[in-house]
């Protein structure tokens, strides 16, 4: 008689369980994704449908109270510098994908596998540099880049973005090289390969999916600088997106509400994507190094 | 290797050995160019911003005057900057608390297997992978004085019978931007915890079931202890990346209302870069180090141990 009921009790506790599993799970992504569906609310709602008081009960702000409109969107593309920050962005992110690279990939092969001892100290050197924040360089650049004359240059962003993609990439790369079999290489230097040969027809061409892990997060974190480009981009046409969305989508003391959240939707959406494809690939370069095993 | 395959070259034996064997030449020349980099960028910028600090430069002039300890003597006795170091210290503590319990949490539910769950990960990343500069706009359009949602729908709830100025009141402020820190860090501690999670051995948890340990005290004294070292490089990536932040706090309220938001970085920025003086914003900004140099030297120390018990 008490084995039903203890059963039934059991199922009645599991049940409970998963219902608050889901619960939380749910609990958790709305926060995380609330300011998204926010962007995207006051991306498409009409004016009059936007800029309603909160005070105003009745209207409720949480759902399009007047059909979805893409003026905002419109006005974007065509009456403001979007499109030439988007270009800005991507010639910036290109140049350093390609500097970081050309430095990172020798770099952290040669930390992997060449430099002993030594190099282990400096491989973690290199990665404490990617530590150093840009609120505590961007006040000597500002000398610096006075002094070479490149205030308000997209060159300065070329010379100063460098200094926190190499580190990260070369700290990512040196652990993409140590998961190569060190046999594959022997074997190929038995066969008569030199260490560079071994290097470049063997090493490179089984790296090139680290390598293009290493490029798509170093183009992330260019997308994602605001501090630099604050400090030396005054010039509405020279900025990025992620420094003029905020900085110069206003007239006067009024922000373009619909058309910033636009701005902010269409271009975090394509990052997310990418972040996520390869989020995985980045906490383990970023946690290996910290925490072996 | 079979016996009657050819061998592909001549074996190393019969080849002079070049340049190109020497392992140790062809390290260091690859090493060279980044290296050269980033003394050049990071180490020779880093040093001049502590130069800088002792002296009288201004933006717009090449040559400057060390002055000694004259900018910290401005520096030290001044209520902004000391509001700011507070609140540097304030915003980081508090965010980064609420981040790891709500990380640990989140990193528990994640573990578990549900239908939906990829899904559920990937939204949670959105706030860490979206760029801060964006996101810092939508919380500050969130948090609109006249259009707020929040409002609305504490009012609608009957929770709240004033009205709430975010970003105009200097507690709500600050409680405004802890929120943003939360938001964004939360995701990044998540996923850190969940890999450390997956690292334990199944029959841990299952040998402490069957000695009759209920779920808090598995958490507590099971699991994390195992995950302190995951949970440490959380927390210290979380120091630096919210102590040092500037887009947040600049974005949201730009130090006010009545400068009572200003951190380390935006006080740095407003003096250093907006009011040109540059020995004085070193200054400032030189204050955020002892938080990194602790950082650092934690991470080593336990990179180390984990290379000792490896």
């Amino acid at each position: 008689m008490t084995t039903p009921a203890r059963a039934l009790r059991r199922r009645l506790v599991r049940a409970v369980k998963r219902v608050l599993l889901y619960a939380a799970a749910l609990g958790f992504t709305l926060f995380a994704v609330f300011p998204f569906y926010w962007m995207f609310l006051t991306a498409f709602k009409q004016n009059r449908d936007l800029y309603v008081g909160a005070t105003n009960l009745s209207h409720v702000p949480w759902i399009f109270n007047a059909p979805p409109t893409t003026e905002h969107v419109a006005l974007l593309f065509r009456n403001t510098p979007y499109v030439t920050w988007v270009g800005n962005t991507l010639l910036v992110g290109l140049v350093v994908v390609a500097v970081t690279v050309l430095l990172s990939v020798p770099a952290g092969y040669s930390l992997a596998r060449l430099t002993g001892r030594w190099g282990e100290r400096l491989g973690i050197a290199i990665f404490l540099t990617y530590l150093v924040p840009p609120t505590l360089l961007f006040i000597p650049f500002a000398r610096v880049i006075a002094i070479l004359g490149l205030q308000n240059s997209t060159w300065a962003l070329l010379l100063v973005y460098p200094t926190f993609t190499v580190p990260f990439c070369t700290w990512l790369l040196m652990g993409f090289f140590r998961a190569i079999p060190r046999d594959i290489e022997e074997q190929a230097m038995i066969d008569g390969y030199s260490r560079w040969q071994v290097i470049r027809k063997i090493v490179f061409p089984l790296a090139t999916s680290g390598v293009l892990t290493a490029a798509m997060f170093a183009f992330t974190l260019v997308l994602q600088e605001f501090v630099y480009a604050l400090t030396f981009i005054s010039a509405v046409g020279r900025m990025t997106v992620s420094l003029g969305v905020p900085v110069a989508l206003v007239r006067g003391d009024v922000f373009y509400w619909g058309s910033l959240m636009a701005a902010a939707l269409i271009t975090s959406v394509p990052i997310a994507i990418v972040y996520n494809a390869f989020i995985d690939r980045f906490l383990a370069g970023l946690t290996a190094g910290a925490v072996k095993g | 290797m079979t016996p009657s395959a050819p061998p592909a070259r001549r074996p190393a034996a019969f080849r002079r050995a070049t340049l190109a064997d020497r392992g140790d030449v062809i390290g260091r020349l690859m090493i060279a160019p980044a290296l050269a980099y980033v003394i050049l960028l990071v180490a020779v910028p880093f040093a001049l911003a502590i130069v800088l600090s002792f002296s009288s430069a201004i933006a717009g002039e090449i040559s400057f005057n060390l002055v000694g300890f004259r900018n910290f003597a401005r520096v030290l006795p001044d209520p902004l900057f000391q509001r700011a170091l507070i609140n540097t210290v304030v915003f980081t503590v508090v965010s980064e608390i609420i981040v790891i319990a709500l990380a640990i949490a989140a990193a528990n539910v994640l573990d578990a297997a549900f239908v939906g769950r990829r899904f559920v990960r990937f939204l949670l990343l959105l706030p860490w992978a979206v760029p801060v500069s964006l996101a810092a706009m939508a919380w500050t359009w969130i948090f609109d004085s006249t259009f707020s949602v929040i409002n609305w729908t504490l009012k609608v709830l009957g929770l709240m019978s004033g009205w709430l100025y975010w970003l105009g009141d200097p507690t709500l402020a600050m409680a405004a931007i802890i929120t943003v820190h939360v938001w964004r860090m939360f995701p990044f501690s998540t996923v850190i915890i969940l890999a450390g999670m997956s690292a334990i051995p199944p029959d841990v948890r299952e040998a402490a079931i069957v000695d009759g340990a209920g779920f808090w005290r598995r958490l507590f004294h099971v699991q994390l202890p195992l995950l302190l070292p995951v949970v440490t490089v959380s927390v210290l990536f979380g120091v630096v990346f919210t102590s040092t932040d500037l887009g947040v706090v600049w974005l949201l309220t730009r130090g006010g209302p009545y400068n009572s938001t200003h951190v380390l970085s935006s006080l740095a920025f407003q003096r250093g870069i907006l009011g040109a003086d540059l020995g004085q914003g070193a200054a400032i900004a030189l204050f955020l180090l002892p938080a990194l140099v602790i950082a650092a030297v934690a991470m080593l120390r336990l990179a180390r141990r984990a290379e000792v018990g490896a």
